[in-house]
């Protein structure tokens, strides 16, 4: 149900706000959304300085960093995910209630960045959990971080809240829990998710 | 030859045990230890560093601390790697001061194919790695304090003076954090005068900012209160435990590299190494702001007298590097302790085995040593106190 | 500081039969080293670091190495007696050929400690050690006893080349999780196969996502069939 934006305009102008139950949720959602305080490695560095005086986080309404899961909305993959620390990461996400939103910061949490090749590290944290944003970079600038940032509230701000594509915290049939994977003798079991991520067809 | 447990428990530098009457736990009574895994994601474990603690009430009992949760395969990758690509690799081991980690590399490196470095690139080094301490120290002692709770005004601090100091490097090597600066030989880039000129700009405020953290910080009552008396490391064990660096200093062993091995030019600079009485975190903590301190006072001399020339050994090779087989140790006094890289060279472009010696893994070995019989909410100001950094511990 | 044959002669002094080597660093650091039998390594370790004049009392490094076997080939000239028809007449000649020889150099994990000492601030004196093969016998004592800086580092070497330090108080796996089963460290380590996505695969990289596809291929064809 949306409104006619050049009468909102003109009601505006007459000191009458109208707005519809969904603007006005994801309004709300949008400006609180409260990270998780979780860095992994050197991405954290920049991400605390996000959050210092000079680049501010609080100006988008999500300087409240909280250490338990369960009190945090979004995570910020923050670094190298190695195969010993994945399961955590999956466990802490499994943890947080939704709606719960992932940014996954720098090269390293999107693909293993310069560590790829290493034994001990993810190829990428897309492959356990679903990512709303990725950000390149290594590390990437704390503008960089804040354009996540802004790119995550216009996600949410388009989010609809009935219908087919409705996000995953309304639809009761989209999964709620992601398997944790096991350290095995070798690898992690499994190495992927097949439910969350399938080898993309690279298009050349 | 096998050594029995009487030889160890003789020695004192052997591992100390909880002290006398702190034990109130009684199997008995019904009562026992309390196990709490502290991390991997833990606020203020600096990283994902995991600490398995068995409580006694509110006293530590038994402390293991858990690495590897950010293993990155450093050296398994540098043994694939040319030398030369292995330089942007050691900026992520220290990721606070990685021209300090690029230092040490092309140090071990340069002994390893006998190389020079003209004398103005060696200004240049003392420059930026004085930079690094600086920025390290801020933060490390800003650190601390949020672990103590006094949430984010001494970390805000530490991080205004941080941006300046990382504007300067974003203005000479292109990055803030991952400054990739050095070579074997030398410097990439020269400085500009300009850079000098901004670079004198922003050391000369910052005595003002250390005089700033000082007032605030040093003789205030709760900081005091929380820290003296407090992860008590005694110089015998320091000294067996191989502790470096700050940690070390504020034990009152006098040994620090700078002065030590005489590398690059810090002979030509006046500066003293302060020492610590008690070895607790308030000492170590006020180490690193006499040494912030120390490190001005360098700054503002190799400002001073920075020669022209030029920043590379121009028979340096870049291309096709390929060092005489042989190996070399190589080590600088970095802002968390001695950081070493041993190289064996069998000829190849690629390092046959690379090894770094990092700090702060070292430093982690005291950790339950310092802890024991001290509250639980103590053991993450003595962990804080260390100045670990992940990316080094577990590389 | 004494030199390394002054050092040598010292601990030979010191423990009779230590049987110390020198081993020269034939690279312009000459760092030369000390090799260390296993049997005495720790009766010299004690000595180095109580020694007045030495005292090294700082272990800074420890570094585990592995040298897998070696096949050596080698051209050999060989004397020996052929048969030959000179001039129709059967005769006997000696002569030398050039034989090519392959023979097997065992190979050995070696871990090299680096000292230094922290009143006479001299150093470093380097000390290596070896085991006997890479696969059953790879047991050297441990010198956590007698410099705790080792604890965390001989686990390391542990945990990553299987090196078992006789004498450690907690020999545990360090970096990697309990109930892994490689030491990848080793040169001769498997990595595991998860090269299904390589978008922008190049040299060492390329040749492996190419083997995954085609293992991938092979075992879906191989499906098919069935």
């Amino acid at each position: 149900m949306a409104v006619d934006q050049e009468l909102k305009i003109e009601l505006g102008k007459q000191g009458v706000f109208v707005t519809t139950l969904q603007e006005l949720y994801n309004w709300g959602r949008r400006n609180s959304v409260w990270p998780m305080n979780f860095g992994l490695a050197c991405c954290a560095i920049e991400m605390i300085a996000t959050t210092m005086a000079r680049y501010d986080l609080a100006r988008f309404g999500a300087e409240v960093f909280r250490p338990s899961p369960r009190q945090a909305d979004m995570m910020i993959i923050s670094g190298t995910v190695t195969k010993k620390m994945a399961p955590q990461v999956v466990r802490l996400y499994n943890q947080m209630a939704e709606p719960r939103y992932v940014i996954a910061m720098g090269a390293c949490a999107i693909s293993g960045g310069p560590f790829k090749q290493g034994y001990n590290v993810l190829k990428g944290i897309d492959r356990y959990i679903p990512v709303d944003v990725h950000i390149p970079g290594c590390p990437p600038r704390p503008e960089a971080l804040l354009e996540a940032f802004i790119t995550l509230q216009k996600k949410i701000d388009g989010q609809s809240l009935t219908g087919e594509d409705r996000p995953r915290f309304l639809n009761s049939e989209a999964p709620g829990e992601f398997a944790v994977p096991e350290p095995g003798e070798h690898d992690l079991e499994p190495a992927a998710n097949k439910n969350v991520w399938t080898v993309p067809v690279v298009i050349r | 030859m096998m050594h029995s447990a009487t030889d160890m428990a003789a020695d004192p530098r052997a591992r100390a045990t909880r002290p006398e009457g702190t034990l109130v736990s009684d199997p008995d009574d019904g009562t026992e230890l309390l196990e709490v895994s502290m991390g991997p994601h833990h606020p203020s474990t600096h990283g994902v560093f995991r600490m398995d603690v068995a409580l006694d009430g509110e006293k530590v009992a038994r402390l293991k601390p858990v690495f590897g949760y950010l293993h990155r395969n450093h050296e398994k990758l540098g043994e694939g790697n040319s030398y030369l690509a292995s330089m942007p690799y050691t900026d992520r081991l220290d990721y606070i001061c990685s021209l300090t980690n690029n230092w040490a590399y092309a140090l071990a490196v340069e002994k390893l194919a006998g190389q020079e470095v003209p004398e103005r690139a060696e200004y240049l080094r003392v420059i930026v790695g004085e930079l690094t301490r600086v920025q390290n120290h801020a933060l490390s002692v800003g650190f601390l304090l949020q672990d103590m709770g006094a949430s984010g005004t001494p970390l805000m601090y530490g991080f205004r003076e941080r941006e300046k100091i990382l504007d300067l490097f974003e203005a000479l090597t292109g990055s803030r954090m991952m400054c990739n600066y050095m070579r074997f030989g030398g410097c990439r880039v020269d400085a500009t005068p300009e850079w000098l000129d901004a670079t004198r700009k922003v050391v000369a405020g910052l005595p003002g900012f250390a005089d700033e953290f000082e007032a605030l910080l040093c003789t205030n009552e709760i900081l005091m209160a929380r820290t003296q008396g407090v992860g008590i490391l005694k110089p015998d064990l320091a000294v067996s435990a191989g502790i470096t660096g700050p940690m070390l200093r504020a034990s009152g062993v006098n040994y620090d590299i700078r002065k030590v091995d005489h590398y690059s030019i810090y002979d030509r600079f006046d500066f003293k190494v302060p020492l610590g009485d008690h070895g607790d975190v308030y000492d170590r903590f006020m180490i690193r702001l006499l040494e912030l301190r120390q490190s001005i006072g360098i700054l503002e001399q190799a400002l001073k007298d920075i020669p022209g020339g030029p920043v590379m050994d121009p028979k340096a090779k870049i291309r096709n590097f390929r060092p005489k087989p042989g190996e070399a140790y190589g080590r600088i006094e970095a802002p968390k302790g001695e950081l070493g890289f041993y190289l064996i060279s069998d000829g190849g472009p690629n390092p046959y085995r690379y090894r770094v010696r990092p700090p702060s893994f070292v430093n982690l070995t005291v950790l339950e040593d310092m802890c024991l019989g001290h509250n639980v909410a103590d053991v993450v100001l003595i962990l804080g106190s260390v100045d670990i950094v992940l990316g080094e511990v577990d590389r | 500081m004494k030199t390394l044959e002054e050092i040598k002669a010292a601990i030979e002094a010191a423990v009779p039969g230590a049987g110390v080597e020198i081993v020269q660093n034939p690279g312009p650091a000459a760092q030369h080293s000390l090799r260390l039998q296993p049997g005495s390594a720790f009766e010299v370790a004690k000595f180095l670091r109580d020694d007045a004049e030495l005292a090294l009392n700082f272990l800074s490094n420890v570094t585990g190495v592995d040298w897998p076997d070696k096949e050596i080939s080698e051209k050999v000239k060989v004397t020996r007696a052929v048969t030959k028809t000179v001039d129709g007449v059967e005769q006997t000649v000696e002569e030398t050929v050039e034989e090519t020889r392959k023979r097997v150099e065992p190979g050995y994990l070696e871990v090299v400690y680096h000292l230094f000492s922290m009143t006479q601030k001299h150093g470093p004196v380097i000390l290596r050690m070896r085991t006997e093969n890479r696969s059953d016998k790879v047991e050297l004592p441990s010198m956590t006893p007698v410099w705790r800086s080792a604890e965390f580092q001989e686990r390391e070497i542990f945990d990553l080349y299987g090196v078992v330090f006789r004498g450690h108080p907690d020999l545990r796996r360090i970096l990697m999780w309990e109930g892994f089963k490689d030491h990848p460290m080793r040169r001769d380590y498997v990595e595991p196969d998860d090269y299904d996505y390589e978008p922008t695969a190049h040299d060492a990289v390329l040749a492996k996502a190419k083997a995954h596809q085609a293992a991938q291929q092979a075992a879906a064809e191989k499906g098919a069939a069935q």
